[in-house]
């Protein structure tokens, strides 16, 4: 390896943590799911030094994609300073020494765990999503061996079902998160458990979109410009829903929104989930119903 | 020293990342042409076929070696750098050649109805590579992108597979190209 200069540097790990051929094999997996997207690839997901739930998947696909060019960032729930997005964040400063940015435009690779961000992504980005369950019949069929002769099958019938029940119980599709993908026609995906509201973002994005779950040892991707459908049916069409408010931190009307609990009065905020989206906003001056004016900015 | 020693990566971490990136950027919008340095294979293996070779193969993958590609000196190379066992075309996960070498293409892993991720990855050598020609549409591609393929029906009817099929790199000195066996192909 060359050597680091900078102090936070563990320089006893291999460059982004991961031995060479354990990279090899994740590079392997993710081409494979590129060349069939929406299909989940079994691969031989390590031990990390983290627990599982908090992004093991994710961080695999991260290490075995980075360079030493990259900026990297980290959200988590569309926050970039939340504890699962600051630890990944100083995981790959010390084992890759990456640069790291907060800013979505910025960032050359994003990691994230279930928000897509507000602002479009472009070409050349790498999103990579952290996946619990990977599989989105598990919880219809809990056999794997049925799973997969379904996906073969193509045969979705179950998961048909399983969204009209929501319209017989409650009159419409109540599923708001993990909201179930058909991917170029042929695989339905969860696209992990991002808001539904992002699900039209998945669709002919033209960054790259890798999944990775880590206990279920699967990986799968969307290349750019993939065509992606939220399952629907004719009189109850999809559609991508937030609370019904604008953030009082920017008053954007258009980005989805996280509900504060402020008090025990029942006092309540809605503020932007994506923090960097409401933070550039706020910087070019859009101010909400409960936005207190930038002192320090102002004096 | 043996030539079979030399011409490796210096650095590998970092060297396979950047070639892994490169790989990436080509198979996930296809008529995408990179650029892969690093590696200096024996000929006939191109320098961008050695690079993917060093980046993706290792004692798990099965490497076949197609027409010119099977000589004493790539398979010495091969040997020494990965570890990859060298099969037959059945059996092989990465199977390197010229287009014609590589015929028939029947004899390639299409992977398994259940299991399509268990198909052969084709490193084409080619003595060219342009994105012109061939017109391809499907995912990774905004509208339509060109690629200078060595034919066409070979690709449509690995299309008519999906989600079975092989996939493509196209190598040619230092440049590489990708067709996933989801691009649908036409002649122009």
């Amino acid at each position: 390896m060359t050597a680091h200069h900078d102090a936070t540097l563990a320089d006893s790990y291999n460059f982004a943590y991961l031995d060479e051929q354990t990279k090899r094999m994740i590079r392997r997996a993710i081409l494979k799911g590129v060349a069939v997207p929406g299909y989940q690839v079994p691969f031989a997901s390590r031990e990390m030094p983290m627990p599982y739930g908090w992004g093991t998947g994710g961080v695999q696909v991260t290490a075995a994609c980075l360079t030493p060019d990259d900026r990297l960032k980290v959200i988590d729930q569309g926050a970039d300073d939340t504890t699962n997005a600051v630890s990944i964040r100083k995981f790959f400063q010390r084992t890759a020494g990456v640069a790291v940015t907060e800013s979505t435009v910025e960032a050359t690779l994003i990691q994230t765990r279930h928000r897509i961000p507000e602002s479009a992504l472009t070409a050349g980005q790498i999103l990579v999503y952290q996946v619990p369950i990977p599989e989105p019949l598990r919880f219809l069929e809990p056999r794997e061996t049925e799973t997969r002769k379904m996906h073969e099958l193509e045969e979705y019938g179950l998961i048909h079902v399983k969204l009209y029940e929501d319209i017989a119980r409650h009159g419409t599709i109540a599923t708001a998160y993990a909201y179930p993908v058909k991917v170029e026609g042929r695989y339905v995906m969860d696209p992990s458990p991002i808001p539904k509201f992002d699900n039209p973002k998945l669709s002919n994005s033209p960054a790259l979109q890798l999944f990775g779950a880590g206990r279920e040892q699967r990986i799968y991707a969307l290349p750019p410009f993939t065509h992606v459908v939220s399952l629907d049916f004719d009189d109850h069409p999809f559609e991508a829903s937030k609370a019904p408010h604008d953030c009082d931190l920017c008053g954007a009307s258009d980005s989805y929104l996280d509900e504060v609990i402020t008090d025990d009065q029942g006092g309540r905020m809605f503020v932007c989930s994506d923090t960097d989206f409401c933070r550039v906003r706020q910087e070019a001056g859009h101010l909400g119903a409960m936005a207190v004016p930038n002192l320090a900015g102002s004096a | 020293m043996s030539d079979a020693l030399l011409g490796g990566f210096e650095q590998a971490p970092l060297q396979s990342s950047n070639a892994f990136r490169a790989a990436l950027a080509v198979l996930s919008q296809p008529g995408e042409i990179r650029e892969l340095q690093g590696a200096l294979p024996p000929a006939p293996l191109s320098v961008a076929a050695g690079v993917l070779l060093l980046t993706l193969c290792d004692g798990t993958t099965p490497v076949h070696l197609a027409g010119g590609h099977d000589c004493a000196a790539v398979r010495d190379w091969i040997t020494f750098h990965c570890g990859a066992p060298l099969v037959g075309a059945e059996a092989a996960t990465f199977a390197f050649g010229d287009w014609t070498a590589l015929h028939p293409l029947g004899r390639f892993a299409i992977g398994q109805p259940d299991y399509p991720d268990r198909a052969a990855t084709l490193i084409v050598e080619m003595a060219t590579l342009t994105a012109t020609g061939a017109a391809l549409r499907g995912p990774g591609i905004a509208e339509v992108a060109h690629l200078s393929l060595p034919e066409i029906a070979a690709f449509q009817a690995n299309r008519a597979l999906f989600p079975l099929g092989f996939d493509c790199f196209f190598t040619c000195g230092v440049w590489v190209a990708a067709l996933p066996r989801s691009t649908r192909v036409e002649a122009v």
